[in-house]
């Protein structure tokens, strides 16, 4: 995100809390796919992922008088997409479709074994990226896919910066752990 | 004596400069930071083998995340209707106020651009904050103060009989926007108009003041640790 788009974005919140609807419709157009994926892998479910688009764009819309612009914009939209995640996986939770009955879902194609056999490393990668928890997913993301800092993703999960270090380097162990039971050997750790 | 698991534990933390490297694959550390990681990295093959695979991992996770293809028009069609359905607002001040800095921002953003040596610089001015931004770019010509000399009539007030007195108004390089609303509710005061030189025309309230108000206001406003400067207006 460069910081002129940053800029904008504020002047964009700033329109959007005096209720204008276009620059609503130049927010949703400019960040909605990111927030829909960064929800998609939290949830894990495109219907659930979707009305979480709905339910952050329109927090914004209602909340966009209160942004005091000390983050950027989009840090502020992904931390309300977790928010709003989390509050939907715990509802699937009580209706009994837990984080691992998605997990038993998504892992009926190919496991990390197979995509191995196929000699694809990376299929192999993205295979064990989808294996990892959601607390690790999260950060992953964040960190590679939303370009977030160190600072911003602390800002986003709620947790202090050293914690966010260490928790990507477990999650990339992880990742390694599930790579190597795969067959795959990168050299590290 | 630390328990076995805590030791092992402890040992596999990351190392500070480890730890960074993610950050680095992602362009997303500060200056010195890369600095540190680049020189760490010359210096520590196991390093740069760490970071090879960190830079697999790094392609792979914008592979897959692009993979996800992006939402159905239902999501959008869903949060108009429910914004449509929602009430009516009405336009306070201060958010009149956030919007015409954002706008007066936007107008000279391409002169921003054009004057910093560097975009960087600009995006740092940026994150510093938008009203910073504004005027230590319009602070860059000389400035000339209006009129310091206030009104003669016993009471001070706006051009209309029944308006809140003015003044012109810059604010500090390091001023917020949330900082100047929650300034201009507390004093129910609106922008009139912005100027060159980073001035803002001001008016307080809606009724008139007495001399002695607008001195007192006029003293408070140069004591205000946003406002780098304050004078009288018509």
């Amino acid at each position: 995100l460069s910081g002129t788009q940053a800029a904008s974005d504020d002047i964009l919140i700033a329109r959007i809390a005096q209720g204008d609807r276009l620059a609503m419709q130049v927010l949703y157009g400019r960040h909605h796919v990111r927030v829909f994926r960064f929800g998609l892998r939290l949830v894990r479910n495109e219907q659930v992922a979707e009305d979480l688009i709905s339910e952050v764009f329109l927090d914004v819309w209602r909340q966009a008088g209160k942004f005091e612009g000390r983050s950027a914009v989009s840090t502020w939209l992904l931390a309300i997409t977790r928010f709003k995640a989390l509050s939907a996986l715990r509802r699937r939770k009580d209706a009994e479709l837990d984080d691992d009955a998605a997990n038993a879902i998504e892992d009926m194609s190919d496991d990390p074994e197979v995509a191995v056999q196929k000699k694809d490393t990376s299929e192999a990668l993205r295979k064990c990226l989808t294996q990892l928890s959601s607390e690790h997913r999260e950060i992953v993301d964040l960190v590679y896919y939303h370009e977030k800092s160190v600072e911003e993703v602390a800002e986003i999960v709620g947790i202090p910066g050293n914690t966010v270090k260490t928790r990507l380097f477990y999650a990339r162990k992880k990742l390694a752990d599930l790579l190597k039971a795969a067959g795959v050997e990168r050299g590290w750790p | 004596m630390m328990p076995t698991n805590n030791k092992k534990l402890l040992e596999q933390e990351p190392g500070e400069i480890e730890a960074l490297l993610p950050w680095h694959a992602a362009g997303t550390l500060s200056a010195r930071d890369t600095r540190r990681v680049e020189e760490a990295l010359a210096r520590d093959q196991s390093l740069a083998v760490q970071y090879a695979a960190i830079r697999e991992e790094y392609a792979e996770t914008i592979a897959l995340n692009e993979s996800l293809g992006a939402p159905s028009s239902r999501a959008m069609t869903k949060l108009f209707a429910a914004i449509d359905a929602e009430p009516a607002r009405k336009p306070s001040m201060s958010l009149g106020l956030s919007t015409a800095i954002a706008e007066f921002f936007s107008k000279l953003s391409p002169r921003a651009l054009a004057i910093s040596a560097a975009v960087g610089a600009v995006a740092l001015l940026l994150q510093a904050g938008v009203i910073g931004a504004i005027l230590a770019k319009q602070q860059a010509g000389s400035f000339q103060t209006a009129s310091l000399s206030g009104p003669r009539d016993t009471a001070v007030r706006g051009p209309g009989q029944e308006t809140g007195p003015r003044a012109l108004v810059r604010f500090a390089k390091d001023a917020r926007i949330s900082d100047i609303t929650a300034f201009l509710d507390a004093n129910q005061a609106s922008i009139i108009e912005s100027m060159t030189g980073g001035m803002f025309r001001i008016q307080f309230g809606d009724k008139p003041m007495s001399r002695q108000e607008f001195a007192g206001l006029m003293t408070r406003l140069q004591s205000e640790k946003i406002i780098e400067l304050a004078a009288p207006a018509q």
